[in-house]
């Protein structure tokens, strides 16, 4: 166990895979109860794009994913607005922009390589810079989460009903949107873009199967998140596997693991109320 | 004399040249607990609508607490239950105390945790729809009645002067309906809140309300307690004349 901290770019990967393990969730809360589950999704797509167009300019791919994602999720914002009974199809729609421009500008990237790194992420290319902005993106996602904590139950609950009850809807959904854009894209560079919607959905689903509260709903989703990243983590670098993929395979496990006992538990006490049933007649 | 706290006067409204409200006036006084009545299709959610501010009225004008409803900036003195919401949180892994208590934001303030006043404030709202020993469990446990009394007292948590109800007992089976009816009538009685509940149940809410007013084809009238009662049984003998329309014509001759 303590040779994966020996060397320094793993111990870069656990830094920046565990705090990503609590944001992610904390973003993922907010978006799977406002019922846009597919929002990581596209915004990942899309910021494979930004990654492109960084690779060409010459400029940081992450910083490119984080300018063009957060275009793409106010756009997703005006187009749902426009069509406001199919809010589902501004994602799609996003979606396919996303990978239509991705697999255009992905053309003229000559070094193919890096650009594929960002399709499941990678240990190894975990700079300092990267780094840096994984603390500072995280700093900022957990104060905002924590000041907004009121304000975005109450949307993702009932959007209609916050307004009445004085929450400035429009504001807190413009700043949570950009959070998800940035939060995606600086986690594209470790889990993968491919992956990073998974992270944001499966701890979430895991979490809502046993919390008793919203509250325990969140920090179940964050405990769920860091140990699917540390097992997955662990599993990459002893068996050589691709991390980002690893973690979230690991997620949807537990998750049917779960899903399966719950229904076991369930079939077993209606047995015994049956038999319990049973007896009181007899 | 006090301004009623609701006030329309005149209003007309249509969709696309199509007129759904026809010069309409009404008023409900302080301290009254009043039905607005109507089957689909009456004109009775565009009033609702009308008076949430979410329409603007063509003609004339409506008054909430004195104030047109667009530009009321703080709701907390008027408590809303929309129609069939709890359904929409089924699954949604949240207690009926974090319900109630994220409607007390206004008083909790920006960027603060709910103190020792506030949970004081979302147990009494609790208690006045019977529902304290539930504020633990998720809402997707609760029966569709259940539910129905905790989006009450979310719109109680406030302490509002006036409460607007919109269809309470839609999906509610009919002894929890009477049940619920009772409790608006208790919180009338003994908390002095004014009530304007929506319904198209005129036979629940007549024993219930001091006065209903009754829309068909965006008209209305006015029925007070006894006039409902000799209503209701005027159905009773003639079956086929059950529309509020029939009602309508009965006065205008």
């Amino acid at each position: 166990m303590l040779e994966i901290l020996q060397y320094d770019f793993m111990r870069r990967a656990l830094i920046a895979g565990l705090l990503l393990a609590i944001i992610i969730p904390c973003i993922g809360t907010v978006v799977v109860f406002k019922r846009l589950s597919m929002m990581g999704n596209a915004l990942s797509h899309v910021s494979l794009a930004g990654v492109a167009a960084g690779l060409i300019l010459g400029i940081n791919p992450v910083l490119g994913a984080i300018a063009v994602s957060v275009a793409a999720a106010l756009s997703i914002e005006v187009i749902r607005k426009k069509l406001p009974r199919f809010s589902e199809l501004s994602i799609a729609i996003v979606t396919s922009a996303g990978i239509g421009l991705a697999g255009v500008l992905s053309g003229f990237v000559s070094n193919s390589a890096n650009f594929n790194s960002f399709l499941f992420g990678s240990i190894v290319a975990v700079g300092s810079f990267d780094q840096l902005l994984i603390v500072i993106v995280s700093i900022i996602v957990i104060s905002v989460f924590l000041l907004l904590y009121k304000e975005l139950f109450y949307i993702a609950l009932d959007e209609a009903s916050a307004r009445l009850a004085g929450v400035p809807v429009k504001v807190v959904n413009f700043i949570f949107t950009i959070l998800t854009a940035v939060t995606v894209s600086v986690a594209a560079r470790t889990v993968g873009a491919l992956v990073v919607s998974s992270l944001m959905v499966v701890p979430v689903a895991c979490a809502m199967q046993i919390g008793r509260s919203y509250r325990q709903t969140i920090w179940l989703s964050v405990l769920f998140a860091v140990g699917f990243t540390i097992t997955g983590l662990v599993l990459a670098f002893y068996q050589d596997l691709r991390p980002g993929g690893t973690i979230v395979l690991v997620g949807v496990l537990v998750l049917i693991l779960i899903i399966s006992l719950q229904a076991l538990i369930n079939f077993v006490v209606k047995k015994e109320n049956r038999i319990r049933k049973a007896g009181d007649i007899s | 004399m006090e301004a009623p706290l609701i006030e329309v006067k005149n209003v007309s409204f249509a969709y696309n040249q199509n007129l759904v409200i026809d010069d309409i006036n009404f008023e409900v006084n302080r301290g009254e607990f009043v039905a607005l009545l109507g089957s689909n299709g009456s004109g009775k959610s565009t009033m609702l609508k009308l008076l949430l501010g979410e329409l603007e009225p063509l003609t004339g004008f409506v008054r909430l607490m004195g104030m047109e409803p667009g530009k009321i900036r703080s709701w907390s003195n008027i408590g809303y239950v929309a129609q069939n919401r709890a359904a929409a949180y089924t699954g949604f892994p949240a207690t009926v105390e974090e319900i109630v208590q994220a409607h007390l934001y206004e008083q909790i303030g920006r960027f603060r945790l709910p103190g020792l006043k506030a949970k004081a404030k979302v147990k009494h709202a609790l208690e006045m729809v019977d529902m304290q020993e539930y504020s633990k469990r998720l809402i997707g446990e609760l029966s569709g009645g259940q539910q129905q009394r905790v989006l009450l007292a979310r719109a109680l948590v406030n302490e509002p002067e006036l409460v607007l109800l919109d269809e309470p007992t839609t999906g509610v089976d009919a002894k929890n309906a009477q049940a619920h009816f009772e409790l608006l009538r208790r919180l009338n009685q003994d908390e002095g809140m004014t009530i304007l509940v929506v319904t198209h149940d005129m036979a629940k809410a007549a024993d219930y309300v001091n006065r209903s007013y009754c829309m068909e084809g965006g008209t209305m009238v006015c029925l007070e307690h006894e006039q409902m009662e000799s209503e209701l049984a005027h159905r009773h003998r003639h079956p086929d004349r059950r529309s509020i329309d029939a009602i309508i014509t009965r006065k205008d001759r």
